[in-house]
């Protein structure tokens, strides 16, 4: 993949074209491309500067910021995730009682009411729901901030929102229309689960029982749906994360998927490089969590279970 | 075992549960009338489809659409109940009878337990939904109600997950739960039809031993007239929705009266001469959303005449021997009986 990238970023263009005054001289251009490891050909420029600074634990300086890439991607990455893991939350804890609820009524009013709203979160593109929230919400209702990150906290080093108000009224919004697509799908895949498990003969027993109905959707019927549902999260995570891009644009969110639409456009390599390694880092890391996560939910796949 | 002697404690009259269906009302219980009294044991057998299990479910309440009970009643005479008809009972009274009163155990023990819970929870949770009681108290009570459907080592047992038993032992947990508050009435439906002969045999042994012990009646439903009648007092055959011959075990089976009656008898295995073909009744199992008029055995029976395009009423030809046919088989010794039935 990074092969593919660095070809694709070397036929993009120079990056010396951008970088630079159209009116600089010759001398000023070939120093900044030695300097880059530019004036070399691509084959060089990959393995000699590209692998060897890896090698070192360096992903390379970023052509226009002039400091390391990996250093950039981290300054901007918690906003990222703060946005990320807002969505997700917003997506199980609206997307999961709203699918059961429309498992468990399918043919009332509600349930049909629940699906055809899950239809248009899936239809309607990120970009315009998220003009259409600014415009609601921020300029003709004036109840809540229509870009930028608000106060925020230092921990650990890093900046964060949601812990001021001010930074969670800012949070609100782009949160909200990064989870409408996956608030959507938690609706889809809550509701088939309980319309499955609800004919299930352990339902049946468990209302034979004498339970009452919380105990059996909330305890009997919700752990035997979480398991698929923390899968397709878990994938979805990443995704969120890799493709908060839209958002971030709209909503002027100074994450990783704004830094990354700057960089391709002024052919920021080492960043855009960094980037995708990082998300590849990510992907893995969280399939790693959702295998964890799945064995505790189900005891079926749990090492050394049988006895 | 007689009705009479011993206090009541299930009258189900006239009773109907419908399905409505795509293809037409589907009326699975279609005038059922069956009583059950205190600790006895009632064998309901019947062809696939007969609606056995459907009478299980409406006596628990436990229909879901498309299905409903549109006729009938099913009174109940537990103890510190007051004579009530299950058919108009709150849903909430109903789940305080589920599992206290009556308790139900189904046919697929693989699929009676919650695969993600563990088989303390689930037992204790059953307690604990019709009192209070300390975790420690319940978990000891359920304990206890392992061992005595026999789980070796039940304290271990209790902390493992369904998928670690194997079929017998998870029908055998299901009954402990269904027995762990002393229900007055036990529905089993078809509960040992999925395991093998030997696990079959000694959980019937169990189930009727505990049911003895405790004085719970029990309903156990299932196709196997023969495995009825070692095990119960009574016997109800169903067919296409209605009971059409019940009485005491030893009375029908020795002498059926109802023809389908005869013809289950006559199908059993060890009932058949060696060497010959399994003898069958004739015929399908009607579709129950296009019932013959009349009798709806009418089709296959030997013995139709114009009268049986009527419906027949349940008439006594014995004591607590009632058939519905208009033309039952006159009492006659078993050998000769099978000499009747078309090969
Ligand atoms: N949910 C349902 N929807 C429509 N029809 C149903 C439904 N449940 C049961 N029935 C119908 O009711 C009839 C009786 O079914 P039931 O399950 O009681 O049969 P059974 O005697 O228990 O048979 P088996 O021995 O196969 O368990 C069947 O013809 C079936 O088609
Ligand atoms: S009523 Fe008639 S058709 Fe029905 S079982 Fe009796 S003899 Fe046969
Ligand atoms: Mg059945």
């Amino acid at each position: 993949m990074v092969v593919v990238v660095f070809i694709s970023m070397y036929a993009l263009g120079d990056p010396t074209e951008v970088l630079i005054a159209p009116d600089a001289s010759q001398e000023v251009r070939d120093k900044l491309k030695q300097e880059l490891c530019l004036d070399r050909p691509l084959h060089e420029q990959f393995f000699y500067c590209f692998v060897g600074n890896v090698l070192h634990g360096n992903l390379g300086i970023s052509f226009v910021h002039d400091v390391s890439a990996t250093q950039l991607i981290f300054d901007r990455l918690p906003a990222t995730l703060e946005l990320a893991i807002c969505a997700l939350l917003l997506a199980i804890f609206i997307g999961i009682p709203l699918g059961m609820l429309a498992g468990l009524k399918p043919q009332s009013p509600i349930g049909k009411g629940i699906m055809t709203g899950s239809v248009l979160g899936f239809s309607l593109p990120t970009f315009w729901v998220g003009l259409m929230l600014i415009l609601l919400f921020a300029v003709t209702l004036k109840w809540l901030p229509a870009g930028g990150r608000g106060e925020t906290v230092q921990i650990l080093g890093m900046q964060f929102s949601f812990l001021t108000r001010d930074g969670l009224i800012h949070l609100l919004l782009p949160a909200v229309n990064l989870a409408l697509f996956k608030i959507a799908l938690v609706i889809r895949l809550s509701r088939a689960g309980t319309m499955e498990v609800v004919h299930q003969d352990y339902i049946k027993f468990a209302r034979a029982k004498g339970l009452s109905t919380p105990r059996i959707v909330f305890l009997h019927m919700l752990k035997n749906i979480l398991i698929p549902i923390i899968t397709v999260l878990g994938i979805e995570f990443g995704s969120l994360i890799a493709f908060s891009v839209v958002t971030e644009t709209v909503f002027r969110w100074p994450g990783i998927g704004s830094l990354l639409i700057q960089s391709i456009a002024k052919l920021d390599r080492p960043v855009v490089v960094a980037y995708l390694l990082l998300v590849v880092f990510m992907f893995i890391l969280i399939n790693l969590v959702v295998d964890v996560v799945y064995s505790i939910l189900d005891p079926r796949v749990r090492l050394g279970g049988r006895s | 075992m007689n009705t009479s002697t011993r206090s009541l404690l299930l009258e189900i009259n006239s009773l109907q549960t419908w399905f409505d269906t795509r293809a037409g009302t589907v009326k699975a219980v279609d005038g059922v009338d069956l009583t059950l009294a205190r600790g006895e044991i009632l064998g309901l057998v019947g062809e696939s489809g007969s609606g056995k299990s459907v009478m299980g479910y409406s006596i628990m309440r436990l229909i879901d659409l498309p299905g409903r009970i549109v006729g009938g009643s099913i009174k109940f005479y537990g103890e510190g109940t007051q004579n009530e008809d299950l058919v108009n009972a709150t849903s909430d009274r109903m789940r305080r009878l589920r599992g206290s009163h009556i308790a139900m155990i189904f046919q697929d023990p693989m699929m009676s337990l919650n695969p993600v819970l563990r088989i303390d929870t689930q037992m204790i949770e059953a307690i604990q939904a019709h009192a209070k009681v300390s975790n420690k108290v319940a978990r000891d009570r359920a304990r206890d109600m392992l061992g005595k459907v026999g789980i070796p080592s039940p304290e271990e047992r209790l902390q493992a997950y369904p998928h670690q038993f194997s079929g017998g032992m998870r029908q055998r947990v299901a009954i402990a739960t269904a027995m762990l508050n002393k229900p007055e009435l036990i529905i089993a439906d078809e509960p040992t039809t999925a395991l093998d002969v030997t696990v079959q045999a000694q959980i019937l042994y169990e189930v009727r031993k505990l049911c003895r012990e405790s004085g719970t009646a029990l309903i156990w439903i299932t196709h196997d007239i023969a495995l009825i009648s070692g095990l119960a007092d009574r016997i109800a055959v169903m067919y296409a929705g209605r009971v059409v011959e019940t009485g005491l075990v030893r009375d029908v089976i020795a002498a059926p009266r109802h023809p389908y009656t005869a013809g289950l008898m006559g199908s059993v295995p060890s009932n058949n001469p060696r060497g010959k073909p399994l003898r069958q009744i004739p015929g399908m199992t009607p579709s129950l959303s296009n019932l013959p008029k009349g009798c709806a055995f009418a089709p296959r029976c030997e013995r139709a005449t114009v009268t049986c395009q009527q419906v027949p009423q349940e008439s006594p030809v014995g004591a607590e021997h009632k058939v519905r046919c208009f033309h039952p088989i006159e009492s006659i010794p078993a050998q000769s009986r099978h000499d009747r039935i078309k090969v």
